[in-house]
């Protein structure tokens, strides 16, 4: 299993991303320069968080544009396995691989705090580690997280179960105070159609070691890892 | 660029706070906006606004979250006036 870890000028959780994957998972990882027109044979391609071109604009507006999204929009449409991690999930929705924008927090504030997160597909290869309906404890960190789509979109997200991950409080219960910046139907994860392409706020990297709080997040790419293994083995 | 009608503009009702705050209290909705200044050349005037136009929708604003007007002056060139 071959991780590629997009790096764009402004990228910040690239090096997370690949110590979780190289250090705590064990598996094989290259970091892939934004000007680079080649995914050098990756299995799963990471857009990890940051501000990738300072953000100007909006939030992943000028990314969409590295030559490495072109490569990254092909690998997609092929079923290939692309992973957004906060500003790569504002980048994925500017570069139309995902429905939705992600705007403003309702609080106007930077937002850099423990939630919890219900999993509300376990069938995915981003998610499979995970049990039904399990409850994960996973750091946000954005000041622009708020998920929106209009309502003729939201509801098909909602008809096809392509919501992920949603904000719930330590119970699992689905309320508005555990939402953390306003996002609709408090949605913190979204996937699209086919199941390949993962676009999520909250960051799995900064929860992957006990030492950090908690290891959540290490069960997402275990079940990304995992998943290619299964393919092998069978 | 303004944000859409449904969407949140938690930036706007702030200002409109303010406002409030400052006596300013007929203010019924603030909607905070982007404002672009482009410089180009353009055969004319029709052209100018299709550029401008199609600008906005690939790249000046997002769809899914922005409503966008544009106006188009015409600026004559120094050169012009020799």
């Amino acid at each position: 299993m071959k991780f590629g870890v997009v790096v764009f000028p402004g990228t910040w959780s690239d090096r997370d991303c690949g110590w979780v994957i190289d250090q705590v998972v064990g598996a094989q990882l290259q970091y892939l320069w934004h000007k680079d027109a080649d995914l050098k044979g990756s299995d799963c391609v990471i857009l990890p968080g940051g501000f990738a071109y300072g953000d100007y604009l909006r939030t992943g507006a000028i990314a969409r544009f590295a030559p490495v999204m072109q490569e990254i929009g092909e690998f997609a449409d092929r079923g290939g396995l692309v992973w957004g991690i906060c500003n790569g999930f504002q980048i994925l929705c500017e570069a139309g691989l995902l429905p939705g924008a992600l705007i403003r927090n309702a609080s106007l504030e930077y937002r850099c705090e423990w939630t919890h997160l219900a999993v509300e597909r376990t069938d995915l290869a981003f998610t499979s580690q995970c049990a039904e309906r399990e409850v994960i404890r996973v750091p946000i960190s954005h000041g622009e997280g708020s998920y929106f789509a209009d309502p003729a979109v939201l509801s098909r997200l909602e008809q096809s179960g392509q919501v992920v991950f949603r904000y719930c409080d330590s119970g699992g219960r689905v309320v508005p105070g555990a939402n953390p910046n306003g996002s609709l139907h408090n949605i913190a994860g979204i996937v699209n159609k086919r199941g390949n392409v993962l676009g999520m706020m909250p960051h799995p990297e900064r929860c992957a070691e006990p030492e950090l709080g908690g290891a959540d997040g290490l069960k997402l790419f275990r079940s990304v890892a995992g998943g290619a293994l299964k393919v092998l083995v069978s | 660029m303004t944000p859409k009608p449904v969407v949140n503009d938690p930036q706007g009702i702030t200002v409109k706070q303010g406002l409030a705050t400052l006596g300013f209290r007929e203010v019924e909705d603030v909607r905070v906006g982007k404002y672009i200044e482009v410089n180009m050349e353009a055969e004319n005037m029709h052209e100018a606004r299709e550029r401008v136009e199609a600008m906005c929708r690939q790249l000046l604003a997002n769809h899914v979250i922005e409503d966008f007007h544009f106006e188009v002056d015409q600026v004559v060139h120094r050169d012009a006036h020799r």
